[in-house]
């Protein structure tokens, strides 16, 4: 009596770790006392999302749930809870746009429009060739950077419309944008460059 | 302005080697062994004595925090648990120091750990900061190399080892229990309190749980001794502080101050001033997005620091000043925030989960003037319903952003339902 | 003993108990959704806050342990203000559909919405619509209603031990789910519809049937296994409309299985509403002085060793002993309750009860089972060792086929041999069972029920004794009856008398043709095949085996038609309560007996049930106490010989069909085809 919920799709019958992650799956559970291999769940649904291309197959989970001797549902839970994890499939490219109000104030609208704009798509939709997904995300805790997006692994800041389009044009290319700030800024300190440490013999590094 | 020599983090700005090399050249790693030497009760005196309160958000006193764990180690071992899950918007200092300054918080980690007799940490780090994750670990990769952690750290005797733990997803994991859930595998709902954690923590052992900050900036407090650091600020607010200033100023950025010092000072001399100048200001939400906006004319004046800012009813929260200028659409800015907390919702308690939702659309429709003028006061009711009475602050922290913008711009709210009553057949149309 | 103020009034309570069960001592009640006593604290509703000098906020009094000098509020602003605010927001999303909604009439929500809900709501938003949820053929789901107290997943992991019920996504769309379509796979989920507090959950086969102040309420005893759960048949008119847990601390708590809960659809189902003479092969109905006129014809005259009695699984005590008294009078000493031929000696109450009493198993440290399914034999005990387990330090192994029973088990095998070795001391769990202080055997009928039954009961009984479970205070030797006439009938002694038959016995003489009259008091499982040619007087309830092959039927009563006794396994006495009249020409079953008996000149001496029940406890003191269990003297019993190597087999193939009125219920053929086919499907699961 059991078969997938219609919430989300189906995916393949089975699945199993590659022999890679299941020398990492070892690792990862070592970091945990014994008995608490649950506090593996993150992790392996993190290496699993990986290794499925960007999504959680219910089978995906099962197998998680297995390894780590915990019962589905609750690995279920888990999976519903937390907003990395995808439980549909989504694109190589998973465009995250941060529109929490530090970077709505430097225009993370701007950001959105240029998305819009590239690749033709808007939140929550993917384009037809299946490269890119775009979603509206919380903050990602990179404000001083605003406005921002997370494109798989990489930050991509101090965004604005044409910044945005240059970026996604060349991923559309096929090319690996740099990540970081797009407008050559170090880290948090100002764009005009460091007004402090100035002294310290860190401070004489490149601006 | 605080003095280069005064400043904790001196690679803030990733001038320099992050590594085990620069750290150690920066003056990291360097006794180590000596500081263990003052003993659980020294370190945790000398904490106490430099005034340090937690850089998480709330403020409480960090040596008094270490104090809570049990004297003796019974059947439990004890745990340190670091808090690296930054998601307060506007905050991304834990973020830099993670990835430039990684040593220092590691270094802390030891001493922290030792003055509770912790002989294990778990450092949860919210999961989009992959790359920073990656640094991080590099750290603990070169720090157990050295033998600076793991089997008798630094040679103290002390055994230590330190896990990185990425999360995936979920604001509610900073708030300290919900972290402990999520860290055993489960969804990350907050706890009931008591049992507080220093009694049953992680796995239901004593634990303790600061922020990244908090236990970054603990060696060199030792190290420079508990008066220096105390020398710093005004009583009872003391010490250095990251803040991250964002919005609109004409030179966003992370620096780390003084306390105390003023909003003002704070904007002009280091975030390059208001875009447009200090009169184009309109508010400032300076500790966060939890914390209650503030009117320019209380912004002209007000300190940095933990107990001015809870004089004019906002907080220093995490020190992430978010600056509006005189464009801002302000309610739709807290409208925002209001879908914030409605999303980072755990659900598990009642007011949290029906609260935030109802109070986001009664601001979306704010925005518009789309209202009764008295459901302005509803709105404010609804905030004191939610406020107090939930498992966790998340409650209060979706309520005081909407307190603070009807306590303080409730012309506007009432402008927008006038234009709106008085123009709605022409808007409409 | 902390010393406390609750408004004011100076307590004195039991140290480790919360603010909210200190409160309930001093007889101020405090709201309540997500709490129950019986559950894991989860202080998600808010409800229950209260004021705590010194806390700035107000305090979930369910999840505040009570301490020293602790000032508590119930009643200030602060604590009205605080509820009415939780109530308000409880209802912005839910429905308000109370006049469509089953639970309507006894609903918490709509009962505290009384005191603190407001005459109108604020919220001018649209209501969330949750998708419902599929659970099955006994739990219904609507589950807009839901308020997200999660008592149903918590029962589902804590006391029915399926983890299948989580609460997925978060915030505001946070749902109570099981994700993947699947039944909630338990004996006992309908208690989840008791323990819903609004109307998210509610009975599937009750939905929209009735309401619930349209019903009469009587107390009673399920009877469709041993345990004897208190319950509540709730009848409109001449029907039960349902059948709900009662509380009993010491056997079923406040849970009830699916079957006693469930089963009640099959009441009304192929009733024997008047007597039947069969004529020329076939069964035609008949009144009760033609079908009394034909038994009467074939028994006068015939000697009393020619005729025998077998009392069925449902039978009540009272019945049973106007049958033996008038199988007496007729000179007949075969008769047997024990259909199934378990082999416990009538003769020795402790051969035959669960002396460590289903509370005691809360005391025992480790536990043996023999050939027993508790989980389908008696879903209740099963419980009672999972909550055991929850508690933790207590081992459990077991003999027989390997099932799951929601708790560890070690399998220690499938067959008897494994019970040699553990009474030799050549098998490594003999020493844990010594070891423990209060150690347990549960030893299935199934097990007894085999010809070297005996020798398995002897095995036992030394293996009871060589691992110290039988002592002053403690006695861990437990046989979990299937019936819930098992007990009672050997409590007072329908068994054979000297020089008399057995079930087999009977049923060999019947084949023989040396027994020619069977008295069938509602027994339907045996070989009905085996009776050969003998004349066969079935009296019960419904159309079921017996019936089919009886020569006469006399249509009986069932348990919620008649007053009667039962005893649990336990050896408790208790009592069913008449709710409903039996239909048509149906008759209390011991009022029947007596007026045979003066058909057959044989009368009994007793007019009234006051008089027969008079006459029961002069047959045994035990029917004289009514819920009470007085520890059986230990003693000898059980056979020596040989045990065979063919594994156990469990007796219920089906726990959701074992008896008459189950098997004709609409309601156990759904959760049949439901939970056991499918099963039955795969390899090495239940049944």
């Amino acid at each position: 009596m059991s078969g997938p919920s219609k919430k989300a799709p189906a995916g393949p019958e089975s699945f199993a770790f590659s022999a890679e992650n299941q020398a990492r799956i070892e690792a990862l559970v070592a970091k945990y006392p014994e008995g608490r291999q649950a506090s593996a769940v993150l992790p392996l649904l993190d290496l699993a999302q990986r290794e499925c291309g960007g999504w959680l197959p219910r089978a995906a989970m099962d197998h998680v749930a297995e390894l780590l001797s915990m019962a589905p549902i609750r690995v279920y839970e888990v999976a519903t809870f937390y907003t990395m994890f995808n439980l549909r499939p989504v694109g190589a490219h998973f465009v995250q746009v941060c529109t929490t109000t530090p970077c709505w104030l430097c225009g993370s609208n701007e950001v959105v429009r240029a998305v819009r704009e590239t690749l033709g798509i808007g939140p929550g939709e993917t384009t037809e060739d299946g490269k890119f997904t775009v979603t509206e995300v919380e903050c990602l805790g990179a404000c001083v950077n605003a406005p921002m997006i997370q494109i798989n692994d990489d930050y991509y800041e101090d965004l604005d419309f044409d910044r945005t389009k240059k970026l996604l044009e060349a991923l559309q290319r096929g090319e690996t944008p740099t990540p970081g700030s797009q407008t050559g800024r170090r880290y948090g300190a100002p764009q005009s460059g460091p007004k402090t440490l100035l002294a310290t013999a860190s401070g004489k590094g490149k601006a | 302005m605080l003095r280069d020599e005064d400043r904790i983090f001196t690679n803030l700005y990733g001038q320099e080697d992050s590594g085990l090399a620069g750290a150690r050249k920066r003056g990291d790693w360097q006794n180590t062994k000596t500081l263990l030497e003052m003993g659980r009760d020294g370190i945790i005196q000398a904490i106490k004595d430099s005034g340090l309160r937690g850089r998480g958000g709330a403020g409480f006193g960090a040596g008094l925090k270490w104090s809570f764990m049990p004297k003796e180690v019974g059947a439990k071992p004890h745990y340190l648990v670091v808090n690296a899950d930054e998601s307060e918007p506007g905050t991304c200092k834990d973020r830099d120091i993670m990835r430039n300054d990684p040593h220092k918080l590691l270094e802390g980690c030891l001493i922290a750990g030792f003055a509770m007799a912790a002989h294990a940490c778990y450092i949860y780090i919210r999961g989009e900061f992959i790359r920073e994750a990656e640094r991080l670990q590099a750290a603990i990769d070169e720090a157990y190399e050295a033998g600076l952690i793991g089997k008798n750290a630094c040679k103290s005797g002390w055994d230590f080892d330190i896990y990185l733990h990425r999360g995936a997803g979920a604001y509610i994991c900073g708030e300290e229990t919900g972290l402990l859930e999520s860290l055993e595998g489960k969804k990350g709902q907050p706890r009931l309190k008591p049992p507080f954690p220093a009694n049953a923590g992680l796995y239901g052992c004593p634990t303790t749980v600061n922020n990244v900050e908090t236990i970054a900036v603990a060696p060199e407090i030792l190290r420079r001794g508990p008066e220096w650091f105390a020398g710093i600020g005004r009583e009872n607010n003391t010490g250095t502080k990251l803040f991250c200033i964002s919005g609109h100023v004409n030179e966003p950025c992370l620096v780390e101050e003084a306390m105390g010092i003023s909003l003002r000072d704070l904007i002009e001399t280091h975030a390059g001033g208001v875009r447009g100048g200090w009169d184009n200001l309109l508010a400032v939400i300076p500790g966060g997005s939890s914390v209650p906006v503030l009117p320019k004319s209380i912004c002209d004046t007000v300190l940095m620091d933990f107990d001015s800012l809870k004089e004019v009813k906002s907080g220093l929260g995490t020190a992430a000043v978010i600056v509006m200028d005189k464009s801002t659409d302000i309610v739709k800015a807290i409208a925002r925030l209001a879908k914030f907390y409605m999303h980072e919702s755990c659900g598990q308690c009642t007011p949290c989960r029906e609260g935030t939702g109802w109070m986001w659309r009664v601001m979306e429709r704010l925005v518009k003037g789309e209202a009764q003028i008295n459901e302005i006061d509803m709105l404010e009711e609804v905030t004191y319903e939610v406020e107090g009475h939930t498992i966790c602050a998340l409650g209060d922290a979706a309520a005081w952003p909407i307190q603070g913008l009807i306590r303080h711009f409730r012309p506007e709210l009432e402008r927008r339902i006038h234009e709106r009553q008085v123009g709605g057949d022409t808007e409409a149309a | 003993m902390p010393k406390m103020m609750i408004n004011g009034q100076e307590v004195e309570v039991e140290a480790g108990i919360t603010v909210l069960q200190a409160c309930e001592q001093v007889g101020i009640e405090i709201p309540r959704f997500c709490y129950h006593e019986r559950l894991s604290i989860a202080g998600n509703c808010r409800m229950c806050l209260v004021e705590m000098e010194r806390s700035p906020k107000p305090v979930a009094s369910c999840a505040m342990p009570v301490a020293e000098g602790m000032v508590i509020h119930t009643n200030t602003p602060m604590v009205e203000k605080a509820r009415k605010g939780v109530m308000e927001f409880l209802l912005i999303n839910h429905p308000l559909d109370c006049p469509i909604c089953d639970q309507g009439g006894e609903c918490d929500l709509q009962d505290q919405a009384m005191t603190y809900g407001f005459d109108r709501s604020r919220f001018a938003e649209n209501k969330r619509a949750v998708e419902d949820k599929e659970l099955g053929p006994l739990v219904k789901t609507i589950m807009t209603r839901c308020i997200h107290c999660t008592r149903c997943i918590r029962f589902a992991e804590e006391i029915a031990g399926v983890s299948v019920l989580g609460a997925t996504g978060r915030g505001e769309h946070m749902e109570i789910d099981t994700y993947v379509e699947q039944t909630v796979n338990t004996e006992v989920s309908g208690n989840l519809v008791d323990l819903c507090p609004v109307g998210a959950l509610t009975s599937k086969p009750y939905a929209f049937t009735a309401r619930s102040w349209e019903l009469r309420k009587t107390e009673s005893i399920d009877v469709l296994d041993a345990v004897g759960s208190a319950i509540r048949v709730d009848s409109r008119d001449r029907e039960v409309m349902r059948v709900l847990p009662r509380l009993n601390e010491d056997v079923n708590e406040e849970w009830i299985n699916d079957k006693t809960r469930h089963a009640c659809d099959g009441l009304r189902r192929q009733r024997l509403d008047q007597p039947y003479i069969r004529r020329k092969g076939k069964l035609e109905p008949a009144s009760w002085n033609e079908a009394f006129a034909a038994i009467a014809a074939k028994l006068k005259g015939l000697s009393g060793e020619r005729i025998a009695a077998i009392a069925g699984d449902l039978a009540d005590c009272e019945s049973m002993l106007a049958l033996k008294d008038l199988m007496a009078g007729l000179g007949s000493p075969h008769l047997d309750c024990r259909q199934n031929g378990a082999a416990v000696d009538p003769g020795q109450p402790a051969s035959y009860r669960f002396n460590t009493t289903i509370a005691g198993i809360e005391a025992a440290d480790a536990c043996l089972l023999i050939g027993t399914n508790p989980r389908w034999e008696a879903a209740l005990v099963n419980t009672r060792l999972r909550k055991r387990h929850r508690m933790g330090g207590f081992q459990v192994a077991a003999i027989g086929p390997a099932i799951d029973l929601t708790y560890p088990v070690e399998n220690l095998g499938d067959s008897p041999k494994v019970l040699e070795a553990l009474v030799a001391g050549r098998h490594p769990f003999a020493e844990a069972l010594k070891k423990a202080s209060q150690p347990m055997l549960i030893l299935g009928e199934g097990a007894l029920a085999r010809e070297d039954g005996p020798a398995i009961l002897g095995l036992a009984h030394k293996l009871a004794e060589a691992t110290g479970m039988v002592g002053e205070k403690w006695n861990g030797f437990n046989v979990l009856a299937l019936a819930a006439s098992r007990v009672g009938g050997l409590d007072l002694g329908f068994a054979p008398a000297k020089g008399g038959r057995d079930v087999s016995a009977i049923l060999e003489g019947a084949g023989k043709g040396e027994i020619e009259a069977v008295y069938l008091l509602g027994a339907d499982e045996i070989d009905m095949g085996r009776l050969g040619k003998a004349f066969v007087i079935y009296q019960g309830h419904h159309g079921d085996a017996g019936a089919n092959r009886a020569d006469v039927i006399l249509p009986g009563a069932t348990y919620t038609e008649k007053s009667a006794t039962y005893v649990n396994l336990e050896g408790r006495v208790q009592r069913t309560n008449l709710a409903v009249f039996p239909p048509g020409d149906a008759r209390e079953d011991w009022a029947i007996l007596r007026a045979l008996s003066a058909v057959l000149d044989k009368q009994l001496p007793y007019d009234s049930l006051t008089q027969l029940r008079e006459r029961l406890a002069g047959a045994n003191p035990v029917f004289a106490t009514e819920d009470v269990v007085e520890g059986a003297p230990w003693g000898k019993f059980g056979g020596s010989g040989a045990v065979k190597d063919a594994p156990f087999v469990y007796p219920i193939a089906n726990f959701y069909m074992t008896d008459p009125i189950s098997r004709v219920s609409p309601t156990m053929a759904a959760c049949t085809e439901a939970f056991v086919l499918p099963a039955r499907g795969k390899t090495g699961t239940d049944g």
